[in-house]
């Protein structure tokens, strides 16, 4: 009893210590921030090593470093799950005299509000959500166009006419890109069938190669994704099968196998919004850029695709690009024939927003 | 020859408190050592470190968030390790308590009145995490199946459950189809008492005080000791075993499920991802080094939420990826895990097998 009452004095005073620690050292971190650096700060829901879509937004915060140089400092915190913890990261970022924070993935939208409202001074960025304030705006790309060009290409390649495709979660963003994926399949092979599996994660390199590995099981060919790391494309390889990248050009670190990847291009964009946020020409405001724009785009082709193929899809991209057509033009069916977008309408963003049926084509549920 | 730990007949009072301070030393000097090999400067790691959990009372408000839930589940794993009982499954306990106490506070705001419906929450969520500890509890009483397997498994089970309902059925349904339900009505919030720490932390503290008397201080408790200690001898003094291990398990599983119930109605006032953050394992580690008192689960749970919270903080101030927050985590529990096996066994080098056999006795 006794000994358990000195080991609790002890802790006791170990935590009383602690902030006395704290303390001396406070002068060293704020002669660090004195600089006069604007400050940007980036959530991270994977690591920048996924190679998919943190990897992307990193590459975009460097490209932001390489355009204004030490003129802004910039920090970033990975793995941050979705949910309460984001909070916390995300008012710690404000806390510690952060001028502008980024925050990229669709969960971190309300904790970003929450701590917007909290620091008025402080500007917020937050990618593929819904919701704004006056110092939150929100950004994202139309990669459904990319993902159409894409789902040609795998329409061309598959033999089984069934493509796989791991989804993370049925949000309409992931439903959006999964129906213009199938559409672009259809385009060049109409008997096929886009299977889709969810993996109710964005980034889990061992459930994302589980979901592959069970689609090539049950008769896939091509693997596409929307999920945050090439093991799904890997998946494919290791059985000498084909797959379509995302995020990232997934060719340069998986192999030919990944026939052209529909792919993310934010540095442009960074870079424009610190600036504007550097020199208070910054508002908030809904941002939804597509090819024409750049922040989406399309790799480059795999060897292994033919010059047919590459004639034709680069023949749609040019279309989408001058905005005389683009992929949810109707015609549209649903899953179950009927015409949900009617022929010659064109939809309003806020219908594709809100996007959550699948079209003709897709196997698969999108409420689980 | 052969090595191997003889538990010590007893040891002092020097030894409990020094063990785990020189531990906590070799702690920061080996992490400190890693940290230099990577360039990264232990000095400024470890005062990021301390200035992210306490240095200002908003972090200390922050580091409190984590620490309620690692309270209430080590309270609740030290309740069933008294009785050597190993319940793995505190994580399953605090996720079923999250759903039931979520359950109510979605579906039953319609015919509860307004001021019953938090309370109710928390207690249909006790209730659900001391069912989930009660069924490993049964099986172990009548039918002698192993308990770490059984509540290990249904921790698989619980966050199946979990990621199903909130995935599925209970998504809310103007949600954009984002898993996640709707948010609870406003009389199931449970108050905050400073940043986002809520009264979790009161019930917590009540909770720790009420196991510490119990443990220490009645008849019940003493039994659970005993059982723990000497099946043979307590059955022999007419202890009820199996009902001690049902009713200790209810109590157990119960606390974790207040865990999950606070962490739905404090934090995110709603079912969604982000319940099951492994604070049911951490919280093995917790009452282990905590030695199963719950008056110093408390003190040990902070401090493990500020190391938790402070490795955050070291990625925001110094660029230190977060795998290296993990394995700086891992390196300083390591020795303090270390130093608790050195103060209750000491390491014997035997020649003969007759030190070995009387090794086995002393087990």
């Amino acid at each position: 009893m006794k000994k358990n009452r000195v080991v609790l004095v002890l802790v006791a005073l170990l935590l009383i210590s602690l902030p006395v620690f704290a303390g001396g050292s406070q002068e060293e971190a704020v002669a660090e921030t004195e600089n006069s650096a604007f400050k940007v700060a980036f959530v991270y829901i994977g690591i920048p090593g996924d190679l998919g879509w943190t990897f992307e937004h990193d590459r975009g915060r460097l490209a932001a470093v390489k355009a204004l140089g030490d003129k802004i400092e910039t920090a970033y915190v990975e793995n941050v799950p979705e949910g309460p913890d984001a909070t916390r990261v995300i008012r710690q970022f404000a806390q510690k005299g952060f001028n502008m924070i980024f925050t990229t993935s669709f969960g971190y939208m309300d904790p970003t509000l929450e701590v917007a409202a909290e620091y008025p001074d402080v500007v917020f960025e937050h990618c593929s959500g819904y919701k704004t304030s006056d110092n939150t705006a929100n950004y994202f790309g139309r990669i459904y166009q990319s993902r159409y060009l894409s789902g040609m290409v795998a329409g061309s390649a598959t033999k089984s006419n069934v493509i796989g495709y791991v989804g993370a979660f049925p949000i309409p963003e992931v439903v959006r890109g999964i129906n213009a994926f199938t559409i672009g399949v259809l385009k060049t092979n109409p008997k096929a069938v886009v299977k889709v599996v969810w993996t109710n994660t964005w980034y889990d390199p061992v459930k994302e190669r589980e979901a592959a590995v069970a689609l090539l099981d049950s008769g896939a060919d091509v693997i596409a994704q929307h999920q945050d790391t090439t093991e799904p494309q890997k998946a494919a390889q290791e059985r000498g099968l084909y797959s379509i990248g995302y995020h990232s050009d997934m060719a340069g670190f998986v192999g030919d196998s990944v026939l052209v990847s529909a792919m993310w291009e934010f540095g442009p964009f960074y870079t424009e919004r610190i600036e504007a946020a550097m020199n208070g020409s910054w508002k908030s405001q809904s941002y939804w850029g597509g090819l024409a724009d750049g922040i989406v785009k399309l790799s480059d082709f795999s060897p292994l695709v033919s010059e047919d193929v590459k004639k034709l899809v680069l023949a749609e991209k040019k279309k989408i690009e001058s905005g005389s057509w683009d992929v949810f033009n109707g015609p549209v069916m649903n899953q179950s024939g009927k015409t949900v977008i009617a022929a010659g309408s064109v939809p309003a963003d806020g219908d594709l927003l809100g996007m959550s049926y699948f079209v003709k084509g897709v196997v698969g549920t999108v409420n689980q | 020859m052969r090595i191997h730990f003889k538990k010590r007949k007893s040891y002092s009072a020097a030894a409990a408190v020094l063990t785990p301070v020189i531990s906590f030393i070799i702690s920061l000097l080996l992490t400190g050592i890693m940290l230099a090999a990577f360039d990264i400067n232990p000095f400024k790691t470890y005062t990021n470190m301390f200035q992210g959990a306490f240095g200002t009372w908003r972090d200390f408000t922050e580091t409190l968030v984590k620490a309620i839930p690692l309270i209430l589940t080590s309270l609740g794993v030290a309740t069933a390790f008294k009785l050597k009982f190993w319940n793995i499954g505190a994580e399953g306990q605090l996720v079923l308590g999250g759903i039931a106490a979520s359950g109510v506070a979605l579906f039953w705001s319609s015919w509860l009145p307004p001021f019953l419906l938090l309370p109710v929450s928390i207690l249909v969520g006790a209730a659900a995490g001391g069912l989930w500890a009660g069924v490993p509890a049964i099986l172990k009483v009548k039918l002698n199946v192993d308990e770490t397997l059984t509540t290990l498994m249904l921790n698989y089970v619980a966050i199946l459950a979990y990621d199903g309902i909130y995935c599925g059925p209970w998504r809310d349904p103007n949600g954009y189809g984002f898993p996640g339900t709707a948010q609870f009505p406003a009389a199931a919030w449970l108050p905050r008492l400073s940043g986002r720490a809520h009264m979790g932390l009161i019930f917590a503290l009540i909770i720790a005080a009420l196991l510490w008397f119990a443990f220490y201080r009645t008849k019940w408790g003493f039994e659970l000791q005993m059982i723990g200690q000497n099946k043979k001898a307590a059955r022999v003094l007419g202890v009820n075993i199996g009902r001690n291990v049902i009713l200790a398990l209810l109590v157990s599983g119960a606390i974790s499920g207040i865990a999950g119930a606070c962490e739905v109605t404090g934090i995110a006032r709603r079912l969604q991802q982000g319940l099951s953050l492994g604070y049911g394992y951490t919280a093995i580690i917790i009452a282990w080094m905590s030695r199963l008192n719950p008056a110093v689960c408390v003190p040990v749970s902070i401090l493990m939420a500020g190391l938790l919270v402070g490795g955050d903080s070291v990625q925001i101030m110094m660029g230190v990826p977060s795998a290296m927050g993990k394995v700086m985590q891992g390196m300083i529990l390591f020795p303090m895990l270390a130093g608790s096996i050195f103060t209750e066994y000491r390491l014997v080098v035997s020649r003969r097998n007759t030190d070995i056999s009387e090794a086995e006795v002393a087990k």
